[in-house]
């Protein structure tokens, strides 16, 4: 939670050869796993993008939100019912759940933020717990398609490529999710970004700076919801199935967990906790099938005990004693 | 000893001579062999609906023990059953898992709506059998558009229309009052309801839902109550069915009171709520209740009761669900049995439409288990019973 955290003006170029290398494998992942990983790892990306905007809210800004549960769903729930009722094609959703999500939040972190900390962390709460049973509302079952839900086909890959659909869909989610980090990265560090943090840090002290904290609460709360809806989207499109049972209340709090547990306020933080939110249930599940929660909350404990800062603040500290050491 | 020995190499010889044969005859699709039958399934051993894991479980026990009694036609059952939460994104991970890295040879009694709406499409696109899936929904059994679907129960809508049928036959001027769980099961029940009324539809004169989180619906009662209704069709699972039982009787309502089947269970739902409350209650069943004392001398029951004391003995022997999954692994093991030596993905789906007059042993008497190429429904018959203060008395015709 130090201003340090914030991304740096500019990448020099030893870590722009570090990048390429990063892009460079990533392209060349799909085609050395099984579909299954390369699905697994499309959701990662999702939920990545999900997390770099929770990480602004909480990580950059310091609000606590128990309800983005809500928005990944409000998200997916657009993407579904563009292309089920209305034949948009799948990359088209992804705006328009942006939108929708912006919007929401925005509107809701209005009267939303005169709330503080926990008062806060309760409301949004109050949301993630509110939106499964909205979305099965009579009144909306129309769209929504009630309990059942709603199935969407796979796209196929375009202009005939000799690739197959899970793919495809990797690349596709690489490209939005570069986007989106590029975009918060952006966001971050010019002058948002410092006002955000200064909010976090003393918000007495960013008024009389001239910052107009409620809008830039409000703003802050608008664009993380919209990173929470186009994850949403993406991950509606990558299992091809929405409904109501899939975004309960446990969903919100495990990306609260895989912000801590990545490095809050950290970019690549958000890579982590996105990786810890899909492989470690099912590693937990493999230790013990007894009790795979067990084992969840105590690798959970011994995170927080062990490495506060998360998994980005012990790699910054890796790579801090290690230039240390050549210099 | 020199006898034995000449019998071995007889037995060798003639298997040789066979081993051609045989083989030739052989047919597996991925995840068969000859010493093994991998099957795939998703429970929700975590979750809101975690109660339902005792299916998973007893399933595997059974399983368990056909492989210790050799298995069938001397292949083990390997049961891969995996955690979903019962979240439907989790759900189609796991599938995908099952299917494309486990490679099972077939996906048995995923349960619950949602998440087996989310893997519809891709078992069907992958050609995979989801086989006598776990809930009561209607969509299972549609050979012509989802060949590689089955489902198992009789569907909710059946039931419905049932309750309907006996509604109109012996209350035709009855004013209705509906109690039901505000979630897919629920609805689909009182959709049966309604169709099987058809125009008379307008009998229900108050409906009334709960969520599952509710603490209490005694305000629903009372406002049905107050409806002036005297038919009660109380449409629960087991905790809040006994809450209503005993709100109706308390609050001096003296309705027909029509019970849904998945809260029969005397041990758990009547007995709470108390059995001289339930007298009178209507249902219809299919699956004998363990702790119902008509059965206590069924040597079926027996048996089903020294199974779960061997192999499962932390299982509630007066939990239905442990009969349900004794009864669908049961079912399957018939299904292997016709597959004989061709384990196609194919042939399975072709044996399971061809199960005929299977009378399970924990079915109630005379209700059958009957399948073909254009009916994927295997239970369709459901018996009318009526609470006697001790038991369930079946009366009237087994209803198809």
């Amino acid at each position: 939670m130090r201003a340090e955290n914030l991304p740096g003006p500019a990448l020099p170029t030893w870590k722009w050869a570090g990048l390429a290398a990063l892009l460079a494998a990533l392209c060349a992942l799909p085609f050395l796993l099984s579909n299954f990983s390369v699905f697994q790892l499309t959701l990662v990306m999702a939920y990545a993008i999900v997390l770099v905007g929770l990480n602004m809210l909480t990580g950059y800004n310091g609000q606590i939100s128990l309800g983005h549960g809500a928005f990944y769903a409000i998200g997916a729930y657009a993407a579904a019912i563009l292309m089920d009722r209305y034949g948009v094609a799948y990359w088209m959703t992804l705006p328009v759940a942006a939108a929708v999500c912006l919007a929401a939040g925005f509107l809701f972190g209005l009267p939303a933020l005169r709330l503080e900390g926990p008062y806060l962390a309760l409301a949004t709460f109050g949301l993630a717990v509110a939106l499964p049973q909205l979305l099965k509302h009579k009144s909306l079952e129309q769209w929504t398609g009630g309990v059942q839900g709603i199935t969407i086909l796979k796209p196929d890959p375009p202009f005939g490529l000799p690739i197959n659909a899970d793919q495809w869909l990797y690349f596709f989610a690489l490209a939005v999710a570069i986007v989106m980090f590029a975009l918060a990265r952006n966001l971050l560090r010019g002058r948002i970004g410092r006002a955000m943090v200064a909010i976090r840090d003393n918000p007495i002290a960013a008024e009389a700076m001239g910052i107009d904290i409620a809008l830039y609460k409000s703003l802050t709360f608008g664009v993380s919801a919209m990173f929470t809806g186009v994850g949403g989207a993406l991950g509606a499109i990558a299992v091809q199935f929405v409904a109501p049972d899939s975004f309960n209340v446990f969903l919100s709090i495990a990306f609260l967990v895989g912000i801590v547990v990545g490095g809050l306020a950290s970019l690549q933080g958000a890579i982590y906790g996105a990786l810890f939110i899909q492989f470690v249930p099912n590693l937990a599940d493999r230790v013990s099938r007894a009790a795979p929660w067990a084992i969840y909350g105590i690798m959970v404990i011994l995170f927080m005990y062990l490495a506060p800062g998360g998994v980005a603040g012990i790699v910054h500290r890796i790579s801090r004693t290690w230039k240390r050491r050549k210099t | 000893m020199r006898k034995g020995k000449i019998l071995a190499c007889a037995f060798l010889l003639s298997a040789l001579a066979a081993a051609p044969g045989a083989s030739a005859q052989k047919k597996y699709d991925t995840g068969a062999s000859d010493t093994a039958i991998k099957i795939g399934q998703t429970m929700p051993y975590s979750g809101p609906a975690s109660a339902y894991g005792t299916i998973g479980r007893v399933e595997a026990a059974y399983f368990n023990m056909v492989n210790e009694h050799g298995g069938i036609n001397g292949r083990k059952l390997e049961l891969i059953s995996l955690d979903d939460g019962y979240s439907p994104p989790k759900t189609v991970e796991m599938t995908r898992r099952l299917v494309e890295q486990e490679q099972v040879l077939f996906d048995f009694q995923p349960l619950g709506t949602a998440p087996n709406s989310a893997i519809h499409k891709y078992m069907n696109a992958k050609k995979v059998p989801q086989l006598f899936v776990a809930t009561g929904a209607t969509k299972w059994g549609d050979p012509k558009n989802f060949p590689w679907t089955m489902g198992w129960q009789p569907s909710y809508q059946t039931e419905g229309k049932i309750y309907a049928k006996d509604i109109l036959a012996n209350h035709p001027n009855a004013k209705i009052a509906v109690l039901y769980q505000n979630d897919d099961y629920g609805k689909d029940l009182l959709k049966g309801l309604k169709d099987g009324l058809g125009a008379k539809a307008s009998m229900i004169v108050k409906e009334a839902s709960f969520e599952v989180t509710d603490p209490s619906i005694d305000s629903q009662i009372l406002s049905l109550k107050d409806s002036g209704a005297d038919v009660f069709v109380n449409i629960a699972t087991p905790k809040f069915a006994a809450l209503a039982i005993r709100k109706v009787y308390d609050s001096g309502w003296k309705p027909v009171h029509y019970l849904n089947n998945v809260s029969l269970s005397i041990g758990a739902v009547l007995t709470p709520a108390g059995l001289e409350k339930s007298v009178g209650l209507i249902t219809v069943a299919y699956l004998k209740d363990a702790t119902d004392p008509e059965w206590a001398n069924d040597p079926a029951m027996n048996e089903y009761k020294a199974f779960l004391a061997k192999y499962y003995p932390q299982g509630n022997v007066a939990d239905s669900s442990n009969v349900y999954g004794y009864s669908a692994a049961q079912t399957l093991v018939q299904v292997l049995k016709q597959c004989g030596d061709n384990l196609t993905r194919e042939n399975i789906m072709k044996q399971a439409a061809n199960l005929k007059h299977l009378q399970l042993p924990l079915a109630r008497p005379g209700i059958e288990v009957n399948t073909g190429p254009d009916d994927f429904f295997p239970f369709e018959a459901l018996q009318l019973a009526r609470f006697d203060g001790q038991r369930w008395v079946a009366y009237g015709k087994v209803i198809e």
